[in-house]
């Protein structure tokens, strides 16, 4: 079965955070995952290159849990149309 | 003013990961120099290099930590690593300093995000590429793994960075300004950018590294890392320590001259400097680990500084030969083989010698370690940008 974007941005998050992907569910907030700033940039920017998207700074700052990543990037997706299996 | 112990030791150089690996190399003459594999070299004039091979940084750092820091961080933590536990020494809180050199930073970090920019026209860049390039980023590095909160700062002076950088942290420990301190320098410099520099300026040898031999052809690229816990002797004898040896002296100086030709007057300037600082009078000196690179003009320059000063100049070697010219970390690297001498009473060679070059008319320990009870030593640096150090050392066991 295709990943869908959740299982995605989970994969990517827990990835850049040397975490098993169990750990991290769409409920969770990034403080719960010990993502702090510096990692939290570095989420943006694995997620940038997982969906070739660009997420704009200040909408970059706003994501504080794994659902808002999720919301985020599916938006961003939509706009720039790449077909993403979204279940 | 209190005299300085060294009680840690650390080092990662193309002669092994670990201090016991760089001593017995002095010890056994072992030359690391070979053909570069870390850069490709097509089209390059030169092709060794002294290389730190198969450094695994995960035996030193976790995941996360190695993708956070430059190669260069990492030599400099794991030569802190070995030198802390050697010392035993806390040094957490204000009373504790971290002073490190490094005269390009992270330049692998640097030159691999580059070639994604200029080369593979990638638009985004790593979010970690500035702390990870930034020249401090060692000592930050230190300063958060030991949890030191008082003085912490890099030095940058080139080929003396490292030496600049002891220096300081022994004269901040020598005034009471700080109770102990971790101190040396790191570099990591092969990369295409930084091999085909050099390339340019034509003072890397295509075969190997000779210094003082009438046969040089220049120096011959090192890396790498020395780590030091410095801290008062009279505090490592309370302890009951092991001192390496004491930390005797520091003189600087700066040739205001030319950016690359060497002045005898700057360096021995420094060689004096350091003289005056540790009371010695040049007749004390029983070895000088020289900076000796193998190019032509340094070895001779060097060798009439030493002449300035020295009515009768003690042996004279250059580690160089053995473990590259590791630019901002080879006066860390030459601090230990100093205080190898110094310890086990053995003056490490000078390798891959040929024949006495009228122009280098010293003493020169040439091709294997030469057995001598000695109780100073001085460790020469001399830099682009005509910037000098000399270090003077004395053994741990002297009253």
């Amino acid at each position: 079965m295709p990943e869908t974007l959740e299982e995605r941005v989970i994969r990517v998050i827990a990835k850049a955070q040397h975490i098993p992907r169990e750990a991290v569910s769409t409920d969770s907030k990034f403080e719960d995952l010990n993502i702090d700033s510096l990692d939290g940039l570095q989420i943006l920017f694995a997620l940038e290159e997982e969906f070739n998207i660009n997420i704009p700074d200040d909408a970059g700052q706003r994501i504080r849990s794994v659902r808002q990543a999720v919301d985020g990037v599916a938006a961003l997706v939509e706009g720039t149309g790449e077909s993403v299996n979204m279940q | 003013m209190r005299r300085v112990a060294i009680t840690g030791v650390g080092v990662v150089s193309a002669l092994g990961h670990s201090r016991a690996a760089f001593f017995e190399s002095l010890r056994l003459g072992r030359c690391a120099i070979g053909p570069i594999e870390s850069v490709a070299t097509d089209g390059l004039k030169f092709h060794c290099a002294a290389e730190v091979r198969g450094f695994d940084p995960l035996q030193w750092f976790d995941p996360r930590a190695v993708e956070q820091l430059d190669r260069s961080v990492w030599f400099a933590g794991a030569a802190a690593a070995q030198a802390v536990e050697d010392s035993g020494l806390g040094l957490r809180g204000p009373r504790a300093a971290v002073v490190t050199g490094s005269s390009i930073g992270g330049k692998v970090s640097e030159d691999a995000v580059y070639r994604q920019l200029y080369a593979e026209r990638r638009t985004r860049f790593d979010p970690l590429t500035i702390p990870r390039v930034m020249t401090n980023a060692s000592a930050s590095y230190l300063s958060m793994r030991y949890g030191v909160t008082g003085p912490v700062y890099t030095v940058s002076t080139a080929c003396a960075s490292a030496a600049h950088a002891i220096g300081q942290a022994f004269w901040m420990v020598r005034s009471g300004m700080v109770d102990a301190a971790l101190t040396g320098g790191t570099e990591a410099p092969f990369t295409p950018g930084m091999l085909r520099g050099w390339e340019a300026m034509r003072v890397v040898a295509p075969d190997t590294c000779r210094p003082f031999s009438l046969e040089r052809r220049g120096l011959i690229l090192g890396e790498g890392a020395a780590m030091f816990v410095l801290e008062p002797l009279e505090a490592a004898l309370a302890r009951g320590v092991h001192v390496w040896a004491e930390l005797r002296g520091c003189g600087m100086s700066a040739d205001a001259h030319h950016i690359t030709m060497p002045s005898a007057d700057g360096a021995a300037a420094a060689l004096r400097a350091a003289l005056a600082d540790a009371a010695l009078d040049a007749s004390r000196i029983g070895y000088i680990n020289a900076h000796g690179t193998g190019t032509p003009a340094n070895d001779a320059t060097e060798t009439r500084a030493i002449r300035q000063v020295f009515a009768t100049p003690p042996p004279v070697s250059s580690t160089k030969s053995m473990h590259g010219h590791a630019l901002g970390a080879a006066a860390a690297i030459e601090a230990a083989a100093t205080v190898f001498a110094l310890h086990e009473g053995l003056l490490p060679p000078t390798m891959n010698y040929l024949t006495p070059d009228p122009e280098c008319d010293l003493d020169v320990v040439a091709n294997a370690a030469r057995p001598a009870t000695i109780e100073f030593a001085l460790s020469n640096s001399f830099a682009f940008g005509g910037l000098n150090a000399v270090l003077a050392f004395g053994r741990g066991d002297l009253d």
